[in-house]
């Protein structure tokens, strides 16, 4: 086993959201003197705002009718930025590339077809089926689509990105909502680093259009349905989140194969550090310090740009906001943009959105104006060198994570 | 540096030292073991729900102990506990609530169930709505928070994380039936890349309802065979019509053969290689040349620096559909040539049913479990071979045999295909 550890870029990136498709979309919205202007539906999972996906023509990533029939919106929408992120990183139609990339997603599940739980609960419910179970065994029989479970299928996003684009090598799908995008990215760094691959496709997908998605979120009292505005804003309240649609693939490889076939990074990954604990009072906190101080000697001081990912569930919100404001104990100054202010929570692709966006920040050599005026986000000026991503679940699960500025030409800079 | 730390590549040896497992055949290894080489099936008619209207009526479902109605993820939680307490137990490592490695989780994605569904939709405050538009309001104003812990998709994997105190983030994972497989891959990644000097690779899957049976049967991919429940799983013979759900879970404990040997933990086996080779031909069905199939094997055999007359036994998928059976002996025939010819192959579903998320790692303990013994478990219900699997699959009854080296092959719907080479001794 060699002891030298591979750096890992950021080769190639597909995006879609709410503000959005592409990266230069997503820019215009973001470049500083610009103001992003969140896209909010408020009657599509009333009383819960979401943040809906924008329209986007399968056709382009998918072109085989055959494909497209066999998935349903959630896998269309990873598939498609998938195939954004190989493309862009030069790597799509490429059999010798797509033979050695490596998959890693981060999925939850497909849509269920909501009319037929529809008529069936409205018929369990009356009671007067002489045999309820029978009933139920014969309505899915025969309403049930043989597709449909296909396209239920979390590890299907990986099938059809391996049958649509034709990626080969290894492929697997993590679960685990917003610790299921950061468990992908930190394990496909670790490989990369080691040499276990030197090429992944990694991200995921998801869909806040869902009544089935709305219910789970809502058995825990979890969701936002009041006034519109900051994460921060809601500092004081019970707190709760809105949920956003995003696909947000990366393709990562190690910098001696991106520059053997001259790709040129966005940025770097430095480090990707996670933990969890029962979340009694203060332990998320804990948890963080702990994941900060295994990356607190590659923090420089001074100003810091921080992509925080936090979702607006209490009492997390405030323990994270207590934690990033800490980091001035370390000569840190954090200079936080709340990312579900704009985008919402868009849980497995969170992560794979927040470190998208730090890629950015650093290619572009510019980092965002706040997305608010709470004052919790200060201006920054100059040239982002490293990008902070804090990313909590908002029922499990914390991490870190630092972008960085590799000492080469790069991307996007025009 | 002594030879057996570092293996042909030079990577730490990842070595076994704890076993649990819970099938429809019993609780633990011995009653698992026993059961195996018995030659008898776990399979029943299903009784957990009523199964007029459905096509397959059998499966090999475990009891449900919990109070009230019948709720998957606690049922898999509790499987996953059973096999995940012997598997550490046997290992001696770490203390209560402290595992000291990562943790894998091999599970099958989440899903609300019927009966919590109507749970929620028959209480009273959606008043006259109806569809989802009732549940919302119900649930806003109920409280479901145990729901809402229990049917995330992480959430097996974080209440065994609670219960194991593993380090770092617990990993929930899916590659449908290839999934206990790829649960051990990623610790014996994780270890060889040195992230941790142990890995809690735990599968389990204990989900079986209406809905899930209703969704594989659309499939055709369930054995309707429900005369003869414990004949219907029979991997490789001419009249095998599906796979037969089951339930169960399986742990393995992995650490580095350094840090096991320091530690003085007894060595239950060696895993000595691991392959894998995603498919582009079909959702559900391989390339027809078995070509990623073929690779994946290829490929595990060379990461464990061995030739085709090594494997001293094959632990098959062997679900007993049509399609999988036909699939792995050609693939077999293609990756191991001539050495498959002398080489014994048994299907363990055949007599405890396709375990799906949880089969990869149940049958990658059995395989420990056969070296162990010297003892090979039959494939059962293989009165008839199916005349075009010209392979030795250990009919009906067990047959004594040296096994120092195993390969486990799991291959799941979406591509996935994942070969594991397990060994006695380190090369």
């Amino acid at each position: 086993m060699s002891t030298e550890q591979s750096e890992v870029w950021v080769t190639g990136i597909g995006l879609v959201s709410s503000l959005g498709e592409g990266l230069d979309a997503h820019w215009q919205q973001l470049a500083p003197g610009n103001t992003p202007t969140p896209s909010i539906d408020t009657d599509n999972q009333a009383p819960f705002p979401v943040h809906p996906i924008v329209d986007f023509d399968i056709s382009t990533q998918i072109p085989k009718r055959s494909d497209q029939r066999q998935m349903g919106k959630w896998q269309h929408l990873g598939t498609y930025a998938a195939g954004l992120a190989l493309d862009d990183a030069g790597v799509s139609h490429n059999p010798d590339l797509l033979a050695q990339t490596n998959m890693i997603v981060a999925a939850g599940g497909g849509e269920r077809d909501l009319e037929v739980d529809s008529a069936i609960m409205a018929t369990l419910a009356q009671g007067d089926q002489e045999d309820p179970g029978t009933y139920l065994n014969n309505t899915l029989m025969s309403e049930l689509r043989p597709t449909l479970f296909l396209a239920q299928l979390s590890n299907l996003m990986a099938g059809n990105i391996s049958i649509v684009h034709g990626v080969t090598d290894s492929s697997r799908t993590f679960m685990g909502e917003e610790m299921a995008g950061v468990s992908a990215i930190e394990t496909a760094v670790g490989q990369i680093r080691h040499g276990q691959g030197e090429l992944f496709l990694v991200g995921g997908a998801y869909i806040a259009e869902r009544a089935d998605m709305t219910m789970l979120w809502e058995f825990g009292h979890a969701l936002w349905s009041g006034q519109q505005g900051s994460v921060w804003d809601r500092r004081d309240t019970d707190g709760g989140m809105v949920m956003g649609s995003a696909g947000a693939f990366l393709v990562l490889e190690s910098k001696e194969h991106a520059e053997a076939r001259g790709a040129q990074p966005y940025a770097r990954i430095n480090s990707v550090v996670a933990g969890r604990c029962n979340r009694q009072a203060g332990e998320a906190q804990e948890v963080a310090e702990d994941l900060l101080e295994q990356i607190a000697d590659r923090i420089p001081s001074g100003p810091l740009p921080v992509l925080s990912g936090c979702c607006g569930v209490q009492p997390q919100l405030n323990e994270e906001l207590e934690f990033l404001k800490g980091l001035s104990a370390r000569e840190i100054d954090p200079v936080l943009r709340g990312v579900t202010t704009v985008l919402g929570n868009t849980l497995e692709a969170q992560f794979p959105v927040n470190v998208i966006l730090a890629s950015l920040a650093i290619s572009k050599g510019a980092f965002f104006d706040p997305f608010d005026d709470t004052g919790v986000e200060q201006e920054f000026s100059g040239q982002p060198e490293q990008v902070l991503i804090s990313n909590w679940g908002h029922w499990r699960g914390e991490s870190l994570a630092l972008v960085d500025k590799p000492d080469v030409p790069l991307r996007g800079q025009d | 540096m002594s030879q057996s730390i570092n293996d042909h590549m030079g990577r730490p040896v990842v070595v076994v030292t704890g076993i649990g497992i819970v099938t429809s055949l019993g609780e633990g290894k011995e009653d698992n073991w026993k059961a195996l080489i018995a030659g008898q099936s776990g399979i029943s008619k299903i009784s957990r729900f009523p199964t007029e209207g459905l096509r397959t009526q059998i499966a090999g479902t475990i009891p449900w102990q919990g109070d009230g109605m019948f709720f998957p993820p606690a049922h898999s939680i509790s499987l996953a506990k059973k096999s995940a307490v012997e598997a550490i137990e046997q290992a001696g490592i770490g203390s209560r609530g402290s595992f000291p490695g990562s943790m894998f989780v091999a599970v099958y994605p989440a899903e609300t169930n019927w009966g919590q569904r109507m749970d929620v939709y028959n209480r009273a405050d959606g008043g006259d709505s109806e569809g989802y538009e009732r549940i919302l309001k119900n649930v806003n104003k109920g409280d479901f928070r145990e729901y809402y812990r229990m049917y995330q998709f992480g959430s097996i994997a974080e209440h065994l994380a609670a219960e194991f105190g593993p380090r770092g983030l617990p990993i929930s994972l899916t590659t449908a039936c290839a999934s206990g497989a790829t649960s051990i891959q990623l610790g014996v990644e994780a270890i060889r890349r040195g992230d941790t000097e142990a890995a809690l690779c735990i599968g389990t899957d204990a989900e079986i309802c209406e809905e899930i049976v209703v969704r594989f049967t659309l499939l055709s991919a369930l054995s309707t065979q429900n005369d003869d429940p414990q004949g219907a799983s029979k991997p490789f013979s001419r009249t095998r019509d599906g796979f037969v759900m089951a339930e169960g879970s399986a742990t393995l404990v992995l650490e580095s053969h350094e840090s096991a040997k320091a530690r003085g933990a007894k060595i239950l086996g060696v895993v000595r290689g691991t392959g894998e080779r995603a498919d582009t031909f079909h959702r559900t069905r391989s390339k027809p040349d078995g070509s990623a199939i073929i690779d994946t094997i290829t490929r595990s055999m060379a990461d464990a620096g061995m030739a085709p007359e090594e494997i001293d036994y094959i632990n098959a998928h062997g679900t007993s559909t049509p399609e999988n059976d036909k699939m792995e002996f050609l693939a077999l025939s293609a990756a191991l040539g001539d050495a498959l010819d002398g080489t014994p192959i048994s299907s363990n579903k055949s007599m405890i049913g396709h375990t799906l998320s949880a089969a990869g790692t149940i049958e990658a303990a059995i395989s420990l479990l056969t070296i162990e013994a010297g003892v090979i478990p039959p494939t059962i219900n293989c009165h008839e071979q199916d005349p075009n699997i010209l392979m030795d699959v250990v009919p009906n009854v067990k047959r004594e045999h040296v096994v120092n080296s195993v390969m486990s092959n799991s291959f799941g719907f979406g591509g996935q295909n994942v070969c594991l080479i397990f060994s006695s001794e380190p090369a």
